[in-house]
């Protein structure tokens, strides 16, 4: 059994904030991710950052993921890696299977979840057909391991992962031939979808996929456009010549390890579906677990960011390495930032939702 | 601060074919009015929705583009403070910014625009200038690639073209590897 003050679960930008704030606060951390590298989606983004300057804005993602490594790695913070955590007991104790063959115990004061989210995937005729993927995934391939998925690409969705995936797709060399969205609406930000639009991509709005055609992998994709009642609409069906399918059909938080633990969970359809109850100082119904990033609803890297500062600032508080003073302090000047990445007619619908999840931990207490 | 100009509004045009309407771009606080439009380098700001985002104001050494403390503001141009330096333009997340310059040559304008495809065009070449949809206006021609690094990959590239698409033409057609 090892112990520590603070283990983190996922070395995304939420957990990597998180332990930077525990190091940086005199607790000791061990930081737990599956993956062979610590950054979880940040070294996927290549684009740069909306925001403020304290909010990293105008810097690409990848930058961003280097800048917290180094960070890290100053603080000394112990990174395991090629680690899943498969258990979690008493609130304090996980269980983690370590290059898939060696069991491994340890103990925490305080535990902060920072899983992420999974991809949501939309089924049809044809979709375990080679090449129908996630945007997630084609976004891998692309900007992590420089493969091409394909040269015509249809996306499905045009929420922001949808549209700044298809972007990238083009920066890879590919061309998106169509972004197909089932809402009469796009969803994503005014200028991707308008970086699209002048690179000649074509939007479908009131459109699904009907089917991937293809013997041995996608060879064409029917698409179909859909009546006020979201039915598809005979004769309107056209064929695309296409070798690849994208799937942005939103995320859900990865909230298995919260459950497990007994936390409270609620239902938030606007963040991704079940999320683990959170207080302001992303403190679960369990006192010893925290929670930041996706897991807690799913937004983007930089309010995961924040939320793992916030998290990390108020479990070393918890652990007496602030004051009630200084903890009040930090922790007002990051619900500034958070509040600011949650304004607009984008931001507003997800500060309303978490503002639900937090009354609803001020009841239960 | 013009408070008709700073009125909420939602822009159809990006909702429904990805990318706003001339007429709904004249009506934002980005976009310069008529007398600056054809008076020489100026910025075009197409920034229609508020996104909680600000470095162009920074990034203005003139304090030409104002935004304020409530950053899901849209940017607005001082257009007589402007002097088309293209320093905005990098510093966009959105690409959503260019300069153009109606009193280039007699029968060309120039355009400054943001570019992150590769290949990328040298100067001198001939290629395909689009409007917002990425419907091929006219040719253009390259004067000017610049990759510098405080970009960080964002290149500027400098373009003339035919005067009587100055409107129209925001950028150029994607290069074939």
């Amino acid at each position: 059994m090892v112990f520590t003050d603070v283990a983190v679960v996922g070395a995304g930008p939420a957990g990597l904030s998180a332990a930077i704030e525990c190091a940086e606060a005199g607790a000791n951390v061990i930081l737990i991710d599956e993956n062979t590298k610590p950054g979880g989606q940040l070294f996927k983004q290549i684009h740069k950052f909306f925001g403020s300057r304290e909010h990293h804005a105008g810097v690409r993602g990848f930058r961003i993921g280097e800048e917290l490594l180094l960070r890290a790695r100053k603080l000394d913070i112990d990174v395991w890696l090629n680690c899943e955590v498969c258990g979690i007991y008493g609130g304090t104790e996980l269980w983690i299977v370590k290059n898939r063959r060696e069991s491994r115990r340890l103990k925490a004061r305080k535990i902060i979840l920072a899983t992420g989210a999974t991809e949501n995937a939309v089924a049809f005729s044809g979709w375990t057909l080679p090449g129908v993927m996630g945007a997630g995934a084609a976004q891998t391939m692309i900007n992590l391991h420089r493969v091409i998925p394909g040269n015509r690409v249809v996306m499905i969705g045009s929420g922001n992962v949808g549209v700044i995936v298809s972007y990238q797709l083009l920066q890879a060399g590919a061309d998106v031939i169509a972004v197909v969205e089932a809402a009469p609406r796009l969803g994503g930000y005014g200028v991707h979808t308008a970086k699209l639009r002048r690179a000649g991509v074509p939007f479908f709005t009131s459109h699904t996929v009907l089917e991937a055609r293809g013997k041995e992998s996608v060879e064409s994709v029917v698409i179909v456009r859909l009546d006020e009642y979201w039915k598809p609409v005979a004769g309107t069906e056209k064929e695309l010549e296409a070798d690849t399918v994208c799937i942005a059909a939103g995320l859900t938080p990865l909230i298995e390890l919260a459950m497990l633990a007994g936390c409270e969970i609620c239902f938030i359809p606007s963040l991704g579906g079940h999320v683990p109850v959170h207080d302001r100082r992303m403190r679960t119904s369990i006192e010893s677990i925290y929670v930041a990033g996706d897991i807690a609803g799913v937004e983007e890297a930089s309010t995961a960011m924040e939320e793992g500062r916030l998290s990390g600032i108020h479990a070393s508080a918890s652990l007496g390495l602030y004051s009630a003073d200084k903890e009040e302090e930090l922790s007002h000047q990051i619900w500034e930032r958070l509040d600011v990445l949650r304004s607009g007619p984008f931001g507003e619908g997800r500060r309303k939702a978490k503002e639900k999840i937090i009354s609803m931990k001020s009841m239960t207490q | 601060m013009n408070d008709t100009k700073k009125k909420a509004w939602q822009s159809e045009g990006v909702k429904t074919s990805g990318t706003p309407t001339l007429e709904e771009l004249t009506q934002t606080p980005g976009f310069p009015s008529e007398e600056f439009l054809y008076a020489g380098p100026v910025a075009f700001i197409e920034c229609v929705e508020k996104i909680p985002c600000n470095p162009c104001e920074t990034a203005c050494p003139r304090g030409a583009i104002t935004i304020g403390d409530n950053i899901t503001e849209l940017p607005m141009l001082d257009a007589g403070k402007c002097t088309g330096c293209g320093l905005c333009l990098p510093s966009c997340p959105g690409l959503a910014i260019y300069v153009k310059d109606y009193t280039f040559e007699q029968d060309r304008a120039s355009i400054i625009f943001p570019f992150e495809y590769l290949p990328l065009p040298k100067k001198g070449d001939i290629v395909e200038m689009v409007d917002r949809f990425g419907e091929t206006l006219c040719e253009g021609e390259i004067l000017m690639v610049n990759t510098s690094s405080r970009n960080d990959q964002t290149s500027l590239i400098k373009a003339a073209f035919d005067k009587r698409h100055f409107i129209g033409v925001v950028s150029m057609k994607r290069l074939v590897t």
